[in-house]
């Protein structure tokens, strides 16, 4: 397949990163990588790590169903994730969560049809003394409130259209 | 912009810096005598190092609290295979959010304390394996790699000292098992984050097969401090057994969460009251995890007198754990908290163990259907005997991880599991809704 020049630099770099014969430890940094571009991982994506590394594609799916984030289906254009763990739930993250599936129309690792948007209830990201917290892709949102969730979510609507 | 206002109760040694303009460019850490430490210990001996790390009474920060310069002290020097530097920056502990600050205000300080580690060990290349979910810090790290090369901090022959080290950053892809660090490394070599069987210990059998040192993140921030000022120096700041100072992370139900800086020895209920503002809305403490919710979890009479330390911690047969201190008022429902814990650890089970993989599933299945009002009286002792038939029986430490925060909170919140009995509802939630599992 062909990759962006961006990704294709970084495959490269990745696979410079390790020791000689090691090459198999860039499957998962470039598994993550390549559906940050590509929107999940395809069966191309699959085929093109397992070339690069000198395993079969096999082995790559072994590996990948590991991993909670990557996906084998595409996920929205903004993907939502809700933690409920602990310090979450303590600071209403389950109700936060209830209030983005009736917002979005969804439930967990859904995504609406327009293929905007994707829900996910996720495990502790590391935003425990700012909760509740969520995620947009990689960027963190912290103490959001349900009132916030519409607002931020409206507006990227607004973005899409 | 800091995360929350500092308490003036902290000790500020790791976070000296947090907050500063510029913290994480390697011009102002070098303005406030960075990389120091490191050119100090290039002309020490090895054993000179370590020496000074263990009379520092630094203890490993991620949650086990294994002394970290006995931990080097394994390492095979003269190996002929090459060494590693593995830091774990895949902060997953539900409760802990502080090696995120560390890597976002202070990058070089944590690389300055890998090149230490280096030193001591003759290693010369590392890896900082990252969650996934903290791009934003693999950014950051990237850019501080990039200023250290460049400015000759990082790469061949460093500042002229005739040591070499490459250092490298590596994304995970979202797996609390992979915060263990055997399960870690064979993620680092492009494997499912299965635990590996000990020993050998990664110290002599660790990345790439070779002699590896493993440390949290906060553990080899503390490093360059150590070297600087000297082992004692930081072990004065604890108490005795465990030296220095801890990064906590207030979180729950408390008025002033964040994250503080605070020697070790501090007395829990100041931590809440002081630190913390007390507990929010006027409420009273009902339950406290100190470290990450694979902790067992103390009631309010417990937290009186107790302090966060190891030993502290460990008589009211608890950890210290990872800094993840989780602040539960009067309202809090165990039950549904002892569920959520549970519903997490099944999630994360990376299934190797038969007692945990089948555990955790059992109990969360108990758990939920008690939170319903559907459990049985009988049910309350099953949910202690699955959780004490997983301790011991697993690999790594995450069947023990779920095991025993459920048994402490079904002993000594036990009423409130009976109060769930049938059928009443849950005395805690109004309007009940339905937990999915």
């Amino acid at each position: 397949m062909t990759l962006s020049p961006q990704l294709e630099a970084k495959f490269n770099k990745l696979l410079e990163s390790y020791p000689p014969g090691r090459q198999r430890s860039a499957m998962i940094p470039m598994l993550l990588y390549g559906q940050d571009e590509i929107g999940s991982v395809t069966d191309d994506l699959i085929e093109e790590v397992a070339g690069r590394i000198g395993v079969t594609a096999l082995q790559v799916n072994e590996v990948l169903s590991y991993y909670s984030m990557l996906h084998r289906k595409p996920m929205g254009k903004y993907h939502i994730q809700v933690c409920t763990n602990i310090s979450c739930l303590l600071h209403d993250g389950d109700k936060l969560y209830e209030h983005a599936c009736k917002k979005l129309g969804i439930g967990h690792k859904e995504a609406t049809a327009d293929g905007q948007f994707s829900l996910e209830e996720v495990e502790c990201m590391g935003a425990c003394s700012w909760a509740p917290a969520i995620q947009v892709n990689y960027d963190f949102h912290h103490f959001v409130t349900p009132e916030q969730l519409d607002r931020l979510l409206d507006g990227l609507k607004k973005n899409a259209v | 912009m800091l995360y929350n206002e500092p308490s003036p109760l902290e000790t500020r040694v790791l976070s000296r810096r947090f907050g500063k303009p510029n913290s994480a460019s390697i011009d102002t850490y070098l303005a406030d005598d960075g990389y120091k430490a490191f050119l100090k210990a290039s002309k020490m001996k090895p054993e000179e190092i370590i020496e000074e790390v263990k009379a520092s009474n630094l203890r490993g920060r991620g949650g086990a609290g294994f002394p970290t310069g006995m931990k080097w002290s394994f390492v095979p020097r003269n190996s002929p295979k090459p060494k590693y530097i593995v830091v774990n920056a895949d902060e997953s502990e539900p409760g802990t959010c502080k090696d995120r600050l560390l890597m976002e205000y202070d990058p070089h300080q944590l690389i300055e304390g890998i090149l230490i580690a280096g030193l001591s060990v003759d290693a010369h290349a590392g890896y900082i394996y990252v969650r996934g979910e903290y791009r934003y810090l693999i950014e950051i790290l990237d850019k501080a790699l990039a200023e250290a090369y460049q400015k000759g901090w990082l790469g061949k022959n460093i500042q002229g000292t005739g040591f070499d080290f490459e250092l490298y950053t590596h994304t995970g892809a979202g797996a609390y098992e992979c915060g263990e660090e055997s399960a870690l490394l064979e993620s680092l070599e492009g494997k499912r984050g299965v635990p590996r069987i000990r020993p050998p210990f990664p110290a002599v059998v660790g990345a790439f097969q070779c002699p590896t040192i493993l440390n949290n993140v906060e553990t080899y921030c503390a490093v360059p401090a150590i070297i600087r000022d000297g082992g004692k120096a930081f072990a004065d700041l604890g108490v005795p057994k465990a030296g220095g100072t801890k990064l906590t992370c207030l979180t729950g139900h408390i008025n002033k969460p964040g994250v503080y800086e605070l020697p070790l020895g501090f007395p829990v209920l100041k931590l809440i009251e002081e630190v913390g503002g007390g507990i929010r809305n006027g409420k009273k403490l009902k339950a406290f995890i100190p470290g990450g919710s694979s902790c067992p979890i103390l009631t309010a009479a417990e937290c009186e007198g107790a302090t966060m330390d190891y030993d502290s911690m460990a008589s009211r047969k608890s950890m210290l754990g990872s800094g993840g201190v989780v602040v539960m008022d009067e309202d809090t429902c165990m039950v549904k908290a002892a569920l959520r814990i549970m519903r997490f650890y099944a999630h994360e089970s990376c299934g190797w163990c038969i007692p945990c993989r089948e555990g955790t599933a059992w109990l969360r299945k108990l758990l939920t259907r008690f939170h319903q009002g559907m459990g049985t009286r009988t049910d309350i002792d099953l949910i202690g005997d699955v959780s004490r038939n997983m301790l011991g029986r697993t690999f790594c430490p995450l069947g023990d991880a779920a095991a025993l925060p459920t048994i402490s909170i079904v002993e000594k919140f036990r009423q409130e599991f009976e109060d769930h009995l049938d059928g009443k509802p849950c005395p805690f939630e109004h309007a009940r809704h339905m937990v999915t599992v």
